[in-house]
């Protein structure tokens, strides 16, 4: 794969916005004049079932069209999945995880096998239930996403909040989205 | 295609999304649909069009695929510029009218999102529904991804009503894959979209209130079924140039420039797959990094498949050793799938001697990896050194191997 190449990997049940998640991840790639694809892996779509869904983002048009075999990231909406299936399946040892959980990755790591790669944990179901009033972890995701990956920077997370949102939202609504990107930025753990 | 420029706005949406915003901006006079998945949000997002106002549409809410397909039929014969969309058994189920549609030489557009037919029940993505349907007497035009699938849809008219041609066209693409998939798409405004399609050619409608003549009456053993056949096949060959001129317009309106075959690495190729739909691009990128490898592979990807372009196809693969067509559909009891057999028949009447095989893949969804085509071109690489190819299908990513 090619070095500008990112492949990431999302694994969450059914109602946690991780289609959702992974569209703002391309506009906000499409923003930084990169080429993007997003798609989930399609089966029954039920509240709570495992999903998996897949984006990627290159400097260079993408072609292929098959289901992302070796993920270079890999987020957890929902740490309840570690138990049951294998997240890193096919991801590089220098892949990055990042789990959305209130637990350190050291003790995360205790539990679960990561191999050598990087262990990231943010807390996005308590923040933002605490900054947009409902407890759906994918928003905060993009803030964490941002801080591990450098993909993009918190600023443009935020503008780009500010104009897809400002349109359809209150700014309450808004403005709560933007603080659960910050503070999950802010409270990334490695 | 879908190159990405600095100057050009990029949107991310789904392929569906692209083809309904393209609806949208041609304001057909009428859409008679049915919901079916994968083609849903078409008629779901045109429907909010609908209702929002941003339309003048007449929307048809059928209650089935026969029964809309109908409703285009009738709309399309008293002169209204009509549209629709289906998938699957939807498609199957407009069968016996999608023959009317053809012979009453209908200009409708029908965007089908390929999807598997039962059984088992399958919502996923192959061909078998489309290609099914490639003797109903209708344009066929495959894409790629959303972009093409898009830019096709705003091509779909100027082909359909060209007055050489008045034959209903579908345009096809990938279930799920590209059809629910979020990828770039560069539009066009609504002015250009509007500018290109234009105004149909003058005709007489079938369908006049003050000069009632009977249509599709029982035409027996005596009548003119035979050469309304005939009429039918001419037209497809009438077709096949007012495809390309409509592409060429399009290119010098957006400069993505296409063709009936697009062809990548064709020059100097000595391997090469010959494939439709989404499967290109993945089949494209593996063959750039066997290039890089030193083998000179190349890959021919059919957009045009009714009317099919022999002379253009014939003409490409001249001088390859060895040739992979690509079936997303099967032909139980044929020596292979649809689009296999339409490359041979090609390839023997025009006498051009390379060794072929039928990879068949995809049924129902099922994944093609980079990996696959990288073991069809070694297969293909073997046979140009000398190893002989099976007479039977070689199917790709199959379990229990």
């Amino acid at each position: 794969m090619s070095a500008r190449l990112t492949e990431v990997r999302w694994h969450a049940r059914g109602g946690q916005g991780a289609v959702t998640a992974a569209k703002m991840v391309a506009e906000l790639a499409v923003e930084r004049g990169k080429h993007f694809q997003a798609f989930p892996e399609y089966g029954p779509e039920r509240s709570g079932a495992p999903i998996v869904a897949f984006t990627r983002i290159s400097d260079e048009p993408i072609q292929i069209y098959s289901p992302i075999e070796s993920p270079n990231v890999v987020l957890v909406l929902d740490a309840t999945l570690l138990g049951a299936i294998d997240v890193t399946d096919g991801a590089p040892d220098d892949a990055v995880v990042i789990v959305n959980t209130d637990q350190s990755p050291a003790d995360l790591k205790a539990q679960v096998d990561f191999g050598t790669r990087r262990v990231l944990t943010v807390p996005a179901t308590e923040i933002a239930g605490q900054t947009i009033g409902r407890r759906i972890p994918n928003t905060p995701m993009i803030g964490a996403i941002a801080k591990a990956t450098g993909l993009f920077t918190l600023d443009e997370v935020e503008e780009h909040l500010r104009a897809s949102f400002g349109k359809k939202f209150s700014e309450k609504v808004v403005e709560g989205n933007v603080e659960a990107v910050r503070r999950a930025y802010n409270e990334v753990r490695e | 295609m879908s190159a990405i420029t600095t100057t050009a706005k990029v949107r991310a949406v789904t392929g569906n999304q692209a083809v309904a915003l393209a609806m949208k901006q041609i304001d057909p006079d009428v859409v008679a649909a049915y919901p079916i998945t994968p083609q849903t949000d078409v008629v779901q997002t045109f429907s909010q069009y609908v209702a929002d106002g941003a339309v003048r549409a007449e929307f048809v809410t059928a209650e089935s695929e026969h029964s809309a397909m109908s409703a285009c039929i009738g709309s399309a014969a008293a002169g209204a510029r009509t549209m629709t969309a289906t998938s699957s058994a939807g498609f199957a189920l407009m069968w016996e009218v999608l023959f009317v549609a053809a012979s009453m030489r209908l200009p409708l557009v029908m965007t089908t999102v390929n999807r598997a037919l039962s059984g088992p029940i399958n919502i996923h993505c192959d061909h078998s529904d489309s290609m099914g349907g490639r003797d109903t007497g209708w344009l066929q035009i495959y894409n790629e991804d959303a972009q093409e699938a898009y830019d096709a849809t705003v091509m779909s008219f100027p082909i359909a009503e060209h007055a050489a041609v008045r034959l209903p066209l579908m345009n096809m693409y990938d279930g799920f894959i590209i059809s629910g998939a979020i990828g770039p798409l560069v539009p066009l405004s609504d002015g250009q979209v509007q500018a290109f399609v234009g105004e149909a050619p003058p005709y007489k409608h079938l369908l006049q209130p003050n000069d009632p003549i009977t249509v599709g009456p029982f035409d027996g053993l005596h009548g003119w079924y035979f050469e309304h056949k005939i009429a039918q096949n001419r037209a497809m060959e009438a077709a096949l140039p007012v495809i390309q001129e409509t592409y060429d317009r399009f290119a010098e309106l957006t400069g993505r420039r296409y063709h009936h075959l697009m062809t990548y690495g064709m020059e100097d190729a000595e391997v090469a797959l010959v494939v439709i739909g989404s499967a290109a691009g993945t089949a494209r990128s593996v063959m750039k990094q066997l290039r890089e490898e030193g083998i000179k592979a190349g890959i021919v990807k059919i957009r045009t498949f009714r009317p099919f372009p022999t002379e253009e196809l014939a003409r490409v693969l001249s001088g390859v050793k060895a040739v992979g067509i690509m079936d997303r559909a099967d032909s139980y009891g044929a020596q292979g799938g649809p689009l296999y057999l339409e490359v041979l028949a090609a390839l023997y009447q025009r006498d051009v001697q390379a060794k072929t095989v039928n990879f068949v893949y995809g049924l129902g969804g099922r994944d093609l990896f980079p990996q696959n085509i990288e073991d069809a071109f070694r297969t293909l690489e073997a046979a140009a050194g000398g190893a002989d190819l099976p007479y039977y299908r070689i199917y790709l990513n199959m379990k229990g191997e």
